[in-house]
């Protein structure tokens, strides 16, 4: 079972200095509240993985958080660029960004793989792109069978997983419904995963036995912060509010504007503030 | 140049061109951006029966308004499921079923190879853009690929920086000598013109301006010496049912969005 723990302690507790950090959520569940405690208590040299590195991760670029981005695509759907993350890597501000890029098919395997606790992952992937030739862990295996030579890219091991959950129950069994991404890949890839919910209730109320449950025993820590998920959103809780990503592009463009929005929304703000951000269902 | 008397706009044009090429039975991998608004014309049109797919893992999605992103609620809520994304990949992309990959992109080259990853060199880009998400992938192992964007002479170039996903490599059968069994881009609609590749060079070659659209005028936006087909045609103009299909849908995307 795992523990139920404040959102400052889960962090406290389980995120390191130089940690490989997965945070997960494709444009749905996204954990923003988690991602603002690790800036609040000013983590450092993380190695940040995501497939699409949005907001959240301009915020942690933007701050000085990251070394590194294993990535697939990075910009702020449908607005635009991340102007912290182009900064990092066009200007190297606030310092110089190592980054590992990837496709999504090949991010979605490695978390598969890492998953299913093997060493890499294949597919056939990258035919005829010029991203194998910038990234070293973009490999080719043959197949023993056919000959084919298929793509190969390393599993994704993360130190830990952190994923946003719509409910959990009193055991810490967690449910995601909904666009699920490639959380349950990232969380039992994972050697420590935290998970942040809508809400701890008596009974999940899955509404199907097929449902997508992540039982307890496989998480470290379940913290309950409604809203968590804001700006992205939660299935059946509350809307992504697609107006603030839409704000979020003249906040990021400048260096000022982005350090005064961190100051006034995270460093001066707690995790009991998403609730009111929640946009209605 | 679309004058205002011709009574729609040159973008309105492309997303109408890009949506009259979907047919009713197809499976569509939906791109983000301007792909997104022309299958879903496709769909509230002629082609009421396309599966639209979406990279976040919605199958058969009939969003009432354009999504924000790939991934926004709408997108799930009016679908017949929802996979995860490795699924996604794995099965439906990778596993062959999918009819026509509609991508979009910063800048492409003759033979409709695709950048959108780095203006200038990787290591030191003078423009980071996003990156490849589903697009190498896409480009790959889809039947057959639609482009749509704008013309320019920045996003029609020479020589591109950098290959995000295959079209047609540096032309002739370069894809069938790296293995591949699918057709590579057969469409592209711009603003201004209908490109297709030629059969053998696999060149884009314009097959049809549009309403109002010169050759002198279409090879100004362009990078390359441009090729015009023989029998080169004019797109016909959109209907009135084309043009209020679009701007309802947009309006009720701008009020959609708007909110939060």
């Amino acid at each position: 079972m795992p523990a139920f723990l404040s959102l400052a302690e889960a962090i406290a507790t389980h995120v390191k200095d130089g940690d490989t950090l997965a945070m997960e959520g494709f444009t749905h569940l996204i954990p923003y509240a988690a991602g603002h405690e690790i800036i609040r208590q000013g983590r450092k040299h993380l190695t940040l993985i995501r497939m699409t590195p949005d907001i959240l991760y301009d915020q942690l670029i933007g701050v000085g958080a990251a070394d590194k981005l294993i990535f697939s695509w990075g910009g702020n759907p449908g607005v635009g660029s991340l102007h912290r993350l182009r900064d990092a890597v066009e200007n190297g501000w606030p310092h110089k960004l190592a980054i590992e890029e990837h496709s999504h098919a090949a991010m979605a395997n490695a978390y598969e793989a890492g998953a299913a606790n093997l060493p890499f992952a294949t597919f056939r992937g990258y035919i005829g792109a010029d991203l194998p030739k910038v990234n070293p862990n973009i490999r080719s295996v043959t197949c023993p069978f056919t000959g084919e030579v298929l793509a190969a890219v390393p599993a994704h091991r993360p130190d830990v997983s952190i994923i946003h959950a719509l409910r959990a129950d009193r055991k810490g069994n967690v449910l995601l419904e909904g666009i699920v991404g490639v959380q349950k890949e990232a969380v039992l890839a994972a050697k420590k995963a935290i998970v942040t919910v809508e809400e701890i209730v008596d009974d999940l109320g899955a509404p199907s036995p097929n449902s997508v449950i992540l039982p307890g025993w496989t998480i470290t820590a379940v913290v309950a912060v409604p809203g968590g998920a804001h700006p992205s959103y939660a299935q059946g809780y509350y809307k992504r509010d697609n107006a603030f990503y839409i704000a979020w592009d003249p906040i990021a463009r400048e260096r000022d504007t982005f350090l005064a929005w961190i100051d006034a929304h995270v460093m001066r703000a707690t995790p009991a503030d998403f609730a009111a951000r929640r946009p209605a269902a | 140049m679309n004058a205002p008397s011709l009574g729609f706009t040159a973008t309105e044009m492309m997303t109408i061109a890009a949506a009259r090429v979907l047919r009713n039975d197809d499976v569509c991998f939906v791109g983000i951006g301007a792909p997104s608004a022309a299958c879903n014309l496709a769909r509230l049109t002629h082609a009421p029966g396309i599966t639209l797919i979406y990279e976040s893992g919605t199958i058969g999605t009939e969003p009432d308004v354009l999504p924000l992103s790939i991934g926004d609620g709408e997108l799930c809520d009016t679908a017949l499921t929802t996979v995860a994304v490795p699924e996604m990949f794995r099965y439906w992309l990778q596993g062959g079923r999918i009819t026509v990959g509609f991508l979009g992109g910063a800048q492409i080259d003759r033979f409709a190879n695709l950048n959108t990853t780095v203006v200038g060199p990787y290591d030191a880009p003078k423009v980071r853009l996003p990156g490849g998400g589903g697009a190498p992938e896409i480009a790959a192992h889809s039947r057959e690929i639609f482009i749509t964007m704008a013309m320019g002479s920045r996003a029609f170039v020479e020589k591109l920086p950098f290959i995000t996903s295959m079209g047609h490599g540096t032309g002739g059968d370069h894809r069938a000598r790296l293995g591949l069994k699918t057709l590579g881009p057969t469409r592209v609609m711009t603003d201004r013109c209908i490109l297709e590749p030629d059969p053998d060079s696999k060149e884009l070659t314009v097959v049809s301006l549009h309403p109002g659209e010169t050759r002198e005028g279409v090879e100004a936006q362009c990078g390359w010496p441009l090729k015009f087909a023989a029998d080169l045609k004019e797109t016909p103009a959109p209907t009135a049912e084309e043009l209020e299909v679009l701007r309802a849908l947009h309006e009720r995307t701008r009020r959609a969005h708007a909110g939060g």
